[in-house]
């Protein structure tokens, strides 16, 4: 019988539950590094042993660490993400924290990448033992300019984010930068050109919608079922694009008007490129990116974007106010579809049908950063 | 020389006091993560400056930089500035 895992990170630990392809009997396994900041938690799908965790404390400096025994012991990377040292004179940049880690290609084994904040793409071939960074990201001069400074991201500091890997092609790469836009390799990293077309910039201030400084994606996905579509849930609304077009579709603007189609996270479907949800924020005036009106609903669409149907079964039905940061909402791959989101607020609610029906499954963890599936 | 370890840090050391030598802070430092790997990452950045939320004091003068020089009958403290939430 399958396992299901779900991995949880959050701003003071991380957790690790499992249970059978019923997803009803959870077992939970931790918490692990209990008052570190975990800002992702992610199992190997190609060997379906080892984990990698992001972690720094409010004090100490950002590492990885590496188990390939559940959580039972930890090994602590060797190199973790580090930036060039700056030559003498000149200011360089510190890793803050790893924000995104991602295993490579099925025909990579032991290599992975991962996201920075500031924003820093780094790739390592040992497992995540040690870490080197892509210069062409990391010491570009027209990079830097379009990641701006650590004013121009998000309040926890500006990331790199959402790296796919094409599973046709180990070379081909995508990512995205809060802010800096959306970025495409074809040729493992080398060499990497904008994507950015037809994505909306915030209105009234006269910016340039080429310039990707201006540009804030906040996550992008990958169809599992059709690696040529991918999804996107921006600051300014919810595209998607359908390559080898270089064009983004605001699909959100099938939303309903009152809810808007303004979020951090989206997950998509294992099989079926129609279908994608979406957890909407409030996005109006000074953002205050709780679930608007403090009614969360998961939002689905099935016809990749033409049109929406709230998901809210199961749901408080007012006075809710708690939201969903950018990783914290997943699905497994079983049939029927379960789908994984963590709360602001310390809950892990799930759906065991495709989001028609939801269950909080824990509540009273920490701050959930991050939430991440796998069938066993 | 005897290093004091943060809380924080005693998962490396499993100690709160451990000896180290160098005759700059910077070698005393490289030699703490000589025996205990990943040390010294978590307590001084890529750009060899202090982390923001920590703090360094030789024979209870606060340390400006790693290249500051120790005797070795000098005593170093690292510690956890008070701070987060």
């Amino acid at each position: 019988m399958a396992t299901v895992a779900v991995m949880v990170a959050t701003r003071k630990g991380a957790w690790i539950y499992r249970a059978g392809s019923e997803r009803s009997d959870w077992e939970v396994n931790g918490p692990h590094f209990l008052g570190h900041i975990i800002s992702h938690l992610v199992l190997d799908p190609r060997d379906k042993t080892t984990l990698l965790a992001a972690a720094r404390t409010g004090h100490l400096g950002p590492t990885i660490f590496r188990s390939t025994d559940w959580g039972y012991t930890w090994q602590e990377a060797a190199a973790p993400p580090a930036f060039a040292k700056a030559p003498d004179g000149e200011t360089g940049r510190a890793v803050d924290h790893t924000f995104w880690l991602t295993p490579a290609h099925g025909n990579e084994p032991n290599v992975w990448y991962a996201g920075t904040s500031p924003q820093g793409l780094f790739r390592s071939e040992d497992g995540g033992i040690s870490w080197s960074g892509l210069p062409e990201i990391n010491d570009n001069a027209q990079y830097r300019e379009w990641m701006g400074s650590e004013k121009d991201g998000t309040p926890d500091g500006p990331k790199l984010h959402s790296i796919i890997v094409d599973p046709r092609d180990p070379h081909h790469l995508y990512f995205g930068m809060s802010g800096g836009g959306v970025h495409e390799s074809t040729d493992g990293g080398k060499t990497w050109h904008v994507l950015i077309n037809g994505l909306d910039v915030v209105e009234g201030f006269g910016f340039d919608a080429s310039n990707p400084t201006f540009h804030d994606p906040h996550c992008l996905r990958m169809c599992p079922g059709n690696p040529d579509r991918l999804y996107q849930q921006n600051h300014c609304g919810i595209y998607r694009i359908d390559r080898p077009s270089d064009t983004w579709i605001r699909i959100g603007r099938n939303m309903p008007k009152e809810v808007g189609d303004i979020g951090f996270t989206m997950t998509v479907h294992p099989r079926d490129e129609r279908t994608a949800w979406v957890f909407p924020m409030d996005g109006t005036e000074v953002w205050p990116r709780t679930s608007p009106g403090g009614r969360p609903a998961v939002f689905a669409t099935h016809d990749a974007g033409e049109t929406w149907r709230r998901m809210d079964a199961g749901m408080p039905k007012e006075q809710a106010w708690w939201t969903l940061k950018r990783q914290a909402m997943c699905c497994d791959s079983l049939d029927q579809v379960g789908l994984y989101f963590g709360t602001t607020s310390g809950e892990l609610w799930m759906s065991r049908d495709e989001g028609r029906n939801w269950e909080c499954i824990v509540r009273h963890l920490p701050e959930i950063y991050a939430v991440e599936a796998i069938v066993i | 020389m005897k290093v004091w370890i943060p809380s924080a840090l005693q998962s490396y050391t499993q100690s709160s006091r451990v000896e180290a030598t160098g005759s700059t802070l910077d070698e005393v430092l490289h030699d703490l993560d000589r025996q205990y790997p990943g040390i010294r990452f978590r307590i001084i950045d890529e750009q060899q400056q202090v982390r923001r939320h920590m703090r360094i004091y030789i024979s209870g003068l606060s340390a400006n930089n790693i290249s500051q020089e120790v005797r070795t009958d000098e005593e170093v403290v690292i510690i956890q500035a008070l701070s987060g939430g």
